[in-house]
């Protein structure tokens, strides 16, 4: 099992805990997309940490949206601790993605990641 | 308190795009309460604009601050020192504080960031809804604790009008919503209290000079002022 190296985990307790402003920090620091993966849907630790996750990462899509950044470059995904091969999985797929979608900035370093 | 909602980041985006350095400033009274325009809303719309800024290779240099009020010049002094380096302000706090900000540093540009909506409570978290209209004439000792001039629609001083019903009024079709008829809340509020004798004598004439008939309204109190 590998995944992308040009991804940076960043870890936190709970998905609940990731802000909408650790999304756009992280892409205003130069990454070109970022991806939280929280537990399964009804499997929470802290009840809803992720559901409050997933609604962030919908309002900060459409704010990307709204100053003409792609909505793709940010994304929330689902899977379980155990999960090692479908993490791998959601890395590679988020890479081709933001790879496809090229450098936001064309002047800062392309490709790199941060997943929480 | 006083309630606001973010305008959109391309309506404020567009309001500054000219500029230099801008200073994204926030309030931490009421608009923070409401998420409109606190710390947390601050961050956010700098880190966008920041964003969206660099993203089309324009260079403006955008910073943050989060003032106790706006609405208080010993707050606003906060940024007598700093403001001279910024070629506009966008203000996220309502629309007293934008204007006080305003008056304070003449020269500046200053832009709002929210829109200021009602004064009003949270009932719940993400919800805010009116329930003052600041008439200056408060009458809510005769109406069991229920704002007739807030909660109904026509801001009659005696009803129910023909258009309540169920304890709905009628505009509830027109927004979209259940918005319930302000004068049935008070009846049930009154029959609860024993008090609809209430309703056998209709309300005295408002004094109505106290509210916006009057102009923008000043209070001078003289036994607190210096």
């Amino acid at each position: 099992m590998s995944y992308p190296t040009n991804l940076r985990i960043v870890k936190v307790p709970c998905t609940g805990r990731v802000a909408a402003i650790h999304l756009l920090r992280a892409i205003e620091k130069g990454a070109d997309g970022v991806f939280i993966a929280g537990c399964m849907e009804g499997d929470c630790h802290y009840q809803e940490g992720n559901l409050r996750a997933k609604k962030r990462v919908t309002y900060i899509r459409g704010l990307l949206e709204s100053i003409g950044v792609d909505r793709e470059r940010v994304a929330m995904y689902n899977l379980s601790a155990g999960m090692g091969p479908r993490f791998a999985e959601i890395a590679q797929e988020m890479t081709d993605k933001i790879r496809q979608l090229g450098p936001l900035v064309k002047s800062t370093n392309a490709g790199k990641e941060v997943v929480a | 308190m006083i309630m606001a909602k973010p305008k959109k980041a391309e309506e404020i985006i567009s309001r500054v795009k000219d500029f230099s350095r801008v200073l994204v400033a926030g309030c931490k009274g009421c608009v923070a309460i409401c998420e409109a325009g606190g710390q947390k809303e601050v961050e956010v719309l700098a880190s966008a604009m920041r964003i969206h800024f660099s993203q089309i290779g324009k260079r403006i240099e955008i910073d943050e601050v989060s003032l106790s009020r706006q609405c208080d010049k010993e707050y606003l002094q906060e940024l007598a020192d700093s403001i001279d380096s910024y070629d506009a302000v966008i203000s996220l706090a309502c629309g007293a504080g934008v204007q006080f900000l305003t008056e304070m540093y003449g020269e500046k540009p200053v832009f709002p960031g929210v829109d200021t909506c009602f004064i009003g409570v949270t009932e719940e978290q993400g919800v805010w809804s009116e329930r003052c209209q600041a008439c200056g004439n408060c009458m809510l000792g005769e109406t069991g604790g229920i704002c007739p001039i807030t909660r109904c629609s026509k801001r009659m001083l005696n009803g129910p009008c023909g258009g309540s019903e169920n304890g709905k009024c009628e505009i509830s079709l027109l927004v979209g919503r259940d918005v319930a008829c302000g004068w049935h809340l008070i009846y049930e509020r009154l029959k609860k209290l024993g008090e609809l004798e209430r309703f056998r004598r209709p309300s005295e004439d408002k004094d109505w000079t106290a509210s916006r008939d009057g102009g923008p309204r000043q209070i001078i109190r003289k036994d607190v002022r210096p």
